[in-house]
């Protein structure tokens, strides 16, 4: 019987409740843990939801008896106890001071290690080792859409990232307008594109599917709706659909590229068949109008260019 | 004649600015009338306008932080409103041209002229009081200071009814705030707001840095000072390093869209990271330049409502200096995804994280003051513990943020956004408000209403954590910042719950409105006829609440860490104050218009370079030169307060002391 009282049904139906609220909160936190960057589809992110998690655990196991402290002395040192001993002039000790110094010491120096290893190992224009050969995608922010080309496979995408699985994709971005920043969050590192300067960003994705990527860096008036897909599929498949690109759709050249920077937002995927050779380098250099011209190595725009610190 | 000024600016097509603008005109006005039929104005006009007195100066700037506030809130209901609206088909009730004005003026205000004045309004009100001094070492320049302030203040709100405000975000990042992306008049009242006020803080500084290290009572020694002159110091140091160069900066982006230079631009060799990391060598202290003096807050707090010294005196000021030091070295954590290499990433992010070092300390130590003491739960203390409790969680997602591999996925994402209001929320809001609860008595000579000081506390501290924690959620998603729309419905939820902790923080910022009122209805039965209303320990709480103009009749001697309480611990022991000193006449600063006249220049020369008419921007800035002029043209700069009403005032008060005094011996 229960000692309150209650009717057992009463009792089972809070006890249903309860149940219920615990499955819904433990879905929410499933669903919540496994998504974006807590789900990476490459080793870049994998590698760096490693360091987050790791990083996260070493502090909470400081952070967290920390906090049962603050609670647990304040409140035994509350006023009204009579077993607390009050010591009105204990306002310094050595050997504490020692230990309050010792502690985010040595978790600094210890999360200090990691991020040093972490920033070489996951330096964004590090190339990524593998036996497969890397895909070279050039990355240009547009008002308000992402410009795609493929140098190699001569097409070009807007608003759709195409790439095959299990092998490195060298990125060079840019920004024909304001600062970008280029992220998928499910493949890892995100980097900035600004304009007259190149960036480099190496990734990988290994698990074919359709993945949300964004830029996350505010850019106007159209920012929100800066969003794409980023398509990962298998090898074959891959080259079979950039074979199946070349030649459909427009071609980005010139005046297709001018017709393309005119400020627009939630802009539906489409494709290029071909490109003009040099595009990219034309919009670091800003002289796409010029595109049929030999970009001369000296100029000064691309000196500043190549004077990013990345690299590029 | 009137540059670009017309009828156009004025935004008759938009219902919500236009809605507001009345209400505020409406409330001024309104406000304006009723001090001038009750008979205040005199009272106000000598009493604060005009005043130089460090204390009143202080009540002003916290009288604007609480005003900016309430605008700041407004805009972050706003915005959590949209987000939670504009999901999925729906596009919300804000157009992307207004959202984005909300969320940089949000930023800007909460940072400028809410946590900006707070800060500095506690300092005016507490740093000579502590000292033991009568004012601060440069009185006039004080007002100024505030007024210049005020100034800033007004121009940025005076966007929301003539013209519009920067759509760039807070700190207008270039090329997007260059003329070719924003040709409107938004990022100039964003400029001018800011080197206008900015001219103030700099003041300020120069102000209390002089303050601190050349006036302080007779055998006050710099390991003397109350932690919070401390923290308050090494705060006017950082804004003296790093204020300057947000001037430069923001005078670089004005020559830019003024003059056509390419500092900036994209094209005529202009580089935008020069400005990203010049605003950031600014950008960053000025977070330290807000936390310090909180610390130095929690550190007053936790010492006297634990009835023991503060744990590690010299360890705290020695963590206060590093934190002042390094935090000048660590500014490119804000931009790790730039691309700048291995080496320097990793470099940068080892030195934020060692700010994380002292900063633990200074936990540890306020956990080993509660250690051993009678700890009263009164609002400052619940502040205390609620801010220790919320700060390490954001000391942690800090911490993740400086590591660069970390940042690169979390970069400008929600993640941030709930880290910065999780340090400055737990942080320097708690601290602010703690501050305000426990000095009120002394401004004003009464307390405020516990009761309703705890409910607001709950409001923030659960509201906060609702607001706050979805977005790191989102954040981890991949969930970026500064949306006016959201395409995925599964952040619904999340959205809605962030709201719902918004509006609990909303009702939390209107129970302070009812405290004020209410504790000021109820003022008799919370007198502070003692000076001393918490049993304090430093000299602020030596003389009457409030403190006459000259806080001191004779400066304190000084003899040790904790100035008053050795002072009030002797008096108990030997039942007897000490010896009535020799009163002498005192020599006092005269109240001056100069502040507030030089900032009516100022504005109207902000004004006027805002909208290009450029007579009146001549105009104003001959005004405000010919004001400064004109007081230096003064003889009288001081008047006397007789002997005999020092010494009056100086028995009175010795009165009252031997009546608590007696009452306290019978009690222990």
């Amino acid at each position: 019987m229960d000692p309150f009282g209650r009717h057992p049904s009463c009792f089972r139906s809070t006890r249903v409740v309860s149940r219920i609220a615990l499955t819904a909160t433990s879905i929410l936190l499933l669903t919540a843990c496994n998504r974006g960057i807590l789900d990476p589809v490459g080793p870049v992110g994998q590698a760096e939801k490693t360091i987050l998690i790791n990083s996260t655990a070493i502090m909470l196991a400081i952070i967290i008896p920390t906090m049962i402290a603050t609670v647990a002395i304040a409140w035994w040192f509350r006023r009204g106890n009579k077993k607390a001993t009050y010591r009105p002039d204990w306002e310094y000790s050595g050997a504490i001071e020692m230990v309050v110094w010792g502690i985010p010491l040595l978790t600094i120096m210890l999360l200090g290690g990691i991020a040093w290893i972490g920033s070489h190992d996951l330096e964004p224009s590090k190339p990524l080792a593998s036996a497969n050969p890397p895909l070279r995608v050039e990355v240009v922010s547009l008002d308000w859409k992402w410009l795609f080309i493929y140098p190699d496979q001569g097409i070009a995408t807007v608003n759709q990232l195409v790439v095959p699985e299990k092998t490195p994709v060298s990125y060079r971005l840019t920004s024909a307008t304001v600062w970008n920043v280029f992220f998928v969050p499910q493949f890892g590192t995100m980097i900035y594109t600004m304009p007259r300067m190149t960036t480099q960003l190496h990734l990988q994705a290994d698990r074919p599917g359709v993945y949300d990527g964004l830029s996350a860096h505010f850019s106007g008036d159209g920012f929100p709706g800066m969003e794409f897909k980023a398509q990962v599929l298998p090898t074959d498949q891959f080259a079979t659909w950039a074979q199946g690109s070349r030649g459909q759709g427009g071609a980005l050249d010139a005046a297709s590229y001018a017709e393309l920077t005119k400020p627009t937002s939630y802009v539906k995927p489409m494709t290029y068949g071909t490109v003009s050779p040099g595009l990219f380098d034309a919009i670091v250099a800003d002289r796409v109008d010029q595109l049929h011209l030999p970009i001369p190595q000296a100029a000064p725009s691309v000196e500043k260019a190549s004077a990013t610190p990345s690299g590029g | 004649m009137l540059g670009k000024l017309s009828w156009d600016a004025i935004p008759f097509h938009d219902p919500i600015p236009l809605i507001t603008s009345l209400v505020v005109i409406l409330a001024v006005l309104g406000i304006g009338i009723w001090v001038w039929r009750k008979g205040y104005w005199p009272a106000l006009y000598h009493g604060y306008i005009t005043s130089t007195d460090h204390k009143k100066i202080g009540i002003m700037y916290i009288v604007l932080a609480l005003l900016m506030l309430v605008r700041g809130f407004a805009d972050a209901i706003m915005m959590r409103l949209q987000q939670s609206l504009a999901i999925g088909a729906s596009q919300g009730y804000l157009p992307p041209e207004h959202y984005n004005q909300i969320f940089s003026a949000h930023g800007t205000i909460m940072i400028f002229f809410v946590a900006m004045p707070f800060v500095i309004g506690f300092m005016n009100f507490v740093v000579p009081l502590q000292l033991g001094v009568r004012d601060v070492a440069f009185p006039t320049m004080n007002n100024v200071s505030f007024w210049l302030t005020a100034s800033g203040a007004l121009l940025i709100n005076l966007s929301l009814f003539i013209g519009e405000f920067a759509r760039t975000g807070w700190l207008a990042y270039p090329p997007l705030s260059e003329l070719e992306f924003s040709p409107g008049v938004g990022v100039d009242y964003y400029l001018v707001a800011l080197q206008i006020s900015g001219v103030g803080t700099v003041l300020t500084a120069v102000n209390f840095v002089t303050t601190i290290l050349k006036t302080r009572a007779p055998g006050m020694s710099y390991l003397r000072m109350p932690v919070f002159c401390w923290t308050s110091l090494a705060a006017n140091l950082i804004i003296l390093a790093a204020f300057p160069v947000l001037t430069v900066t923001l005078a670089l982006l004005m020559l830019d869209r003024y003059m056509g230079f390419h500092f900036f631009t994209n094209d005529g060799g202009g580089n935008s990271m020069l400005y990203m990391n010049l605003i950031w060598v600014w950008g960053h202290p000025e977070v330290y330049i807000l936390v310090l003096p909180a610390f130095g807050i929690y550190s007053e707090v936790a010492a006297t409502f634990s009835g023991k010294p503060l744990f590690g005196y010299r360890s705290m000021v020695f963590a206060t200096m590093v934190i002042c030091i390094v935090s000048l070295m660590v500014w490119l954590h804000h931009f790790f995804t730039m691309g700048a290499g291995a080496n320097i990433n990793a470099i940068f992010g080892i030195a934020s994280m060692i700010i994380g070092i002292p900063t633990g300390v200074k936990i540890y130590n306020w956990l080993f003051t509660m250690y051993g003491g009678r700890v009263r739960f009164t609002v400052p203390m619940y502040y205390l513990i609620g801010f220790m409790l919320t700060f390490v969680g954001g000391g942690l997602t800090g911490v993740l943020l400086a590591i660069p591999p970390v940042d690169f996925v979390v970069h400008n994402s929600l993640f941030l956004v709930a880290h910065f209001h999780h340090v400055i929320i737990g942080g320097v809001v708690f601290a602010l408000m703690a501050g305000y609860t426990y000095w009120f008595p002394k401004a004003f000579g009464f307390t405020l209403d516990e009761r309703l000081g705890k409910m607001i506390f709950w409001c923030w501290f659960i509201g906060f954590h609702l607001a706050f924690m979805p977005l790191y959620v989102l954040g981890l998603w991949g969930g970026t910042r500064r949306m006016q729309h959201i395409s995925d419905p599964s952040w619904a939820p999340w959205l809605n719950v962030a709201l719902l902790g918004a509006v609990i923080i909303g009702v939390g910022i209107v129970l302070t409105v009812v405290q004020l009122l209410y504790s000021i209805k109820t003022r008799e039965q919370r007198l502070d006829v003692t000076g001393d209303p918490w049993d304090g320990r430093t000299l602020e709480w030596l003389t009457l609440s409030p403190p006459p103009h000259y806080n001191f009749a004779v400066l304190p001697d000084v003899h040790g860490e904790e100035a008053y309480w050795i002072r009030k611990q002797t008096a108990i022991k030997q039942d007897a104050l000490i010896d009535e000193p020799d009163y002498q006449p005192i020599e006092m600063p005269i109240d001056t218009p100069t502040g507030v006249i030089c900032a009516f220049f100022a504005s109207l020369c902000g004004f006027a370079v805002i909208w290009h008419i450029w007579w009146l921007a001549i105009l104003g800035l001959v005004g405000a030169f010919a004001v400064f002029v004109w007081y230096a043209w003064q003889d009288e700069h001081e008047h006397i307060i007789p002997v005999e009403e020092v010494r009056a005032n100086a028995r009175e008060r010795r009165r009252i002391r031997m009546e608590h005094l007696h009452s306290l011996s019978q009690s222990t």
